[in-house]
């Protein structure tokens, strides 16, 4: 037995002209929580799909538990659960009869699967609610049900498509704790799509970081962040009441400063190299008139490796704006989780 | 992936759906209201002979008669005799035309008679007495009817009259007159007992449009709906043949046109007193029959549509045209030729064919095996097209 959970070789997907996914090679490790961390439109979900036998690629392969997704798709599906980013349930059935149901599309044994659930809701603290109807939960609720719908099957691997969106804080921290725990208790491979840095660099072992439809870096999260910094570079953050364009082009043309963001009026991020690089900063800023408010040493996040990677922000809309094939999501159009 | 597996899926899947409709009242409600309205409405909106009664005529009697005699007075008290048995017309007095005009004009008649100025003077001097029958021609269809039902009145009063002259004049027996005046004489009989019904005639035509319309709106639209709310991945994602997934929802449409199908046969036999000659077990099977000879079609919209919106509008068009051309409700022989010709490429003019001659004329399977056979070559044909068709679209 190999360790490997998934591999995928140059999987592709078009849509017509548009390429979605676009030659993405990449191993998850069994026990693995792999994140797939991008912008909206950069192919995750896509990738997601193929892999878990619901859309074909146009090019490439992967094998999926040691089955391969278009030759042996059955066997594929008997040992992957999925979340995806709808809510896979029907909302005027109990929670109980829900997972009935999928347990019994897994052909799970009456009384097993009885038991199952039982134990399944345990885990999720929904006992009391298992004769509920599902359109009588809040949404964190309704996922923390459908989570366990997809591991009514006890998976090796799990799929989670952007599992806490659409989601308030509280339900979003249940959910990745659930993630957590599923994966430490059960050794089960989870492999997570998401576009919030925090989570992808809370949950995940591993990060592929996607843009364009393609996996553009690859690593820890550790390394991926120290690939930013290097040695001796730092981020500062200044808050500038009178900051303007005139002094953003100064501090950029500074040849130790890397790379430089306005998130907002007031204020700039800039990555700068070398022991004086503060001093140059703030002479510079001085000069311009600045007054600035605070100055805060940044760590690095992921946000900031995605910057440098890409050299754009995650929240950017795609270049190439799929119009016509609904955010690239082929014949199945995004919606709102919550319905 | 072993049939039985498949089936044990679609059995789940069935149930699935059946459940999630009864958790709504409203639309358990309305799977009974709906052929309940059905029935009422085609069985009180078309008029029929024996609807008719108190309509407005007036009578215009311009015979200006000869001493001591007027045949037309004799004529319009004949006529009150007979409407005081029948109590088919309302009968009032005119001057004129030209008032019967006006007061149909105002809506106040639906029809006159006028009875000519020569009328007795024609009778006895060996001619022809002319008596007018004014109609409404903004209602054809009252106007048609009532033509036919005052021609009816006016040539059994001539006939009367004529054997009366003949018996008179010549001294013949009224026997003889009629048989001299009417040599031929018309018998009605059927193949089955009774007089012809449009209940009996409508009824099994209904039943399998109510199956053909559960499944044509029902089947795309669960598939599309759960493709559109995203439950359908779910199903797809888990080791369940596609093929299950289209049974279990064939099953769940076809229960529910089946109880509506015979909520249809219970009102019609219980209300409307329709009397079924043949066996319910070939109906039900000809139920089945043509739940098969839909089921491709619907596969097939649901394949194309991209959503549920489209899925519902696609239906509606083809829809329409099946249930108004299939001789469902009015006969295939009285469409204009080209409608005959679409109609015949309409599998539910043949379920609906094949379902009155069973319920209506009792026929066994041997009258039927022409609609039978091409039933089944519909739905295979719709089948080879429609499924790899949702296998692509499954898949994209």
């Amino acid at each position: 037995m190999s360790d490997i959970a998934i591999s995928a070789t140059n999987l592709t997907k078009k849509f017509g002209d548009f390429t979605a996914v676009d030659h993405v090679s990449f191993d998850v490790r069994k026990g693995e929580v792999f994140g797939l961390l991008g912008p909206n439109g950069a192919g995750k979900s896509t990738a997601i799909r193929m892999l878990s036998t619901l859309s074909a690629p146009s090019e490439g392969t992967a094998t999926v538990a040691g089955f391969d997704i278009q030759k042996q798709d059955g066997k594929v599906r008997e040992h992957i659960g999925l979340v995806s980013e709808k809510m896979i349930m029907y909302d005027e059935l109990k929670a109980r009869e829900n997972l009935t149901l999928f347990g019994k599309l897994y052909d799970i044994p009456s009384d097993l699967l009885a038991k199952r659930i039982e134990s399944l809701l345990k885990f999720v603290r929904m006992e009391q609610w298992a004769d509920h109807r599902i359109d009588t939960f809040s949404t964190g609720m309704k996922q923390r049900i459908n989570v366990i719908r997809a591991l009514v099957n006890e998976p090796e691997i799990l799929f989670l498509d952007e599992p806490t969106l659409g989601l308030d804080p509280q339900s979003t921290a249940e959910i990745r704790e659930l993630v957590r725990k599923i994966n430490a208790e059960n050794k089960t491979t989870i492999i997570l799509t998401t576009h919030m840095m925090t989570e992808a660099d809370m949950l995940c072992d591993r990060i592929g970081i996607m843009d364009h439809g393609r996996i553009v870096a690859l690593d820890t999260p550790e390394n991926l962040k120290k690939s930013v910094t290097g040695t001796d570079s730092n981020l500062f953050e200044f808050e500038i009441p009178n900051l303007d364009s005139d002094t953003v082009s100064a501090v950029t043309a500074l040849e130790a400063v890397g790379s430089v963001v306005r998130d907002d009026p007031t204020h700039i991020k800039v990555s700068a190299t070398g022991a004086d690089a503060f001093d140059v900063l703030v002479d510079t800023l001085r000069k311009k008139g600045a007054k600035i408010r605070t100055v805060r040493n940044l760590e690095p996040t992921l946000e900031d490796v995605f910057l440098k990677i890409t050299g754009h922000e995650v929240r950017d809309a795609p270049a190439r704006a799929p119009t016509s094939h609904n955010g690239g999501h082929g014949p199945w159009r995004p919606r709102n989780r919550v319905r | 992936m072993g049939i039985e597996r498949v089936l044990r899926h679609s059995a789940w899947i069935c149930w699935k759906d059946l459940l999630e409709f009864s958790r709504s009242k409203l639309r358990v409600a309305m799977l009974i209201i709906m052929p309940l309205f059905m029935m009422m409405m085609v069985g009180f909106i078309f008029p029929s002979g024996t609807t008719l009664h108190d309509q407005p005529i007036a009578v215009a009697n311009l015979d200006s008669g000869a001493t001591g005699s007027s045949y037309g007075s004799t004529f319009v008290a004949s006529l009150e005799y007979i409407n005081n048995q029948t109590h088919v017309m309302k009968l009032s007095d005119a001057t004129d035309f030209d008032q019967i005009k006006t007061q149909i004009q105002d809506g106040t008649l639906v029809g006159g008679i006028i009875v000519s100025e020569d009328f007795t003077w024609n009778l006895t001097h060996g001619q022809q007495g002319v008596i007018q029958v004014v109609t409404d021609q903004s209602n054809p269809q009252i106007s048609s009817m009532m033509q036919a039902v005052l021609t009816g009145i006016v040539d059994s009063m001539g006939s009367q009259l004529a054997a009366q002259n003949l018996n008179h004049t010549y001294n013949i027996s009224l026997e003889q007159t009629t048989a001299m005046l009417q040599p031929y004489n018309i018998e009605k009989k059927g193949i089955v007992p009774g007089d012809p019904n449009y209940f009996e005639f409508v009824a099994p035509g209904i039943m399998a449009m109510v199956v053909m319309m559960s499944l044509m709106t029902g089947l795309p639209h669960a598939i599309s709906y759960e493709k559109d709310i995203g439950t359908l991945d779910g199903m797809l994602a888990a080791p369940t043949s596609r093929w299950s997934i289209i049974l279990g929802k064939v099953m769940a449409q076809t229960t529910r046109g089946l109880i509506q199908g015979f909520i249809i046969l219970a009102m019609s036999v219980l209300l409307f007193g329709v009397v079924i000659y043949g066996s319910i077990l070939l109906v039900i099977l000809l139920i089945l029959l043509t739940v098969f000879s839909f089921v491709g079609l619907g596969i097939l919209i649901t394949s194309f549509a991209d959503k549920e919106e489209t899925a519902t509008m696609v239906m509606m068009t083809l829809m329409f045209p099946m249930m108004f051309l299939s001789g469902v409700f009015f006969p295939v022989q009285q469409m204009p030729g080209f409608m005959q010709t679409i109609a015949d490429f309409l599998p539910l003019t043949y379920a609906a064919n094949a379902m009155r001659k069973v319920m209506v004329l009792g026929a066994g399977p041997g009258p039927i095996m022409m609609d039978v056979v091409v039933l089944i070559v519909f739905g295979a044909v719709l089948l080879t097209v429609a499924v790899p068709m949702f296998k692509r679209a499954m898949n994209r």
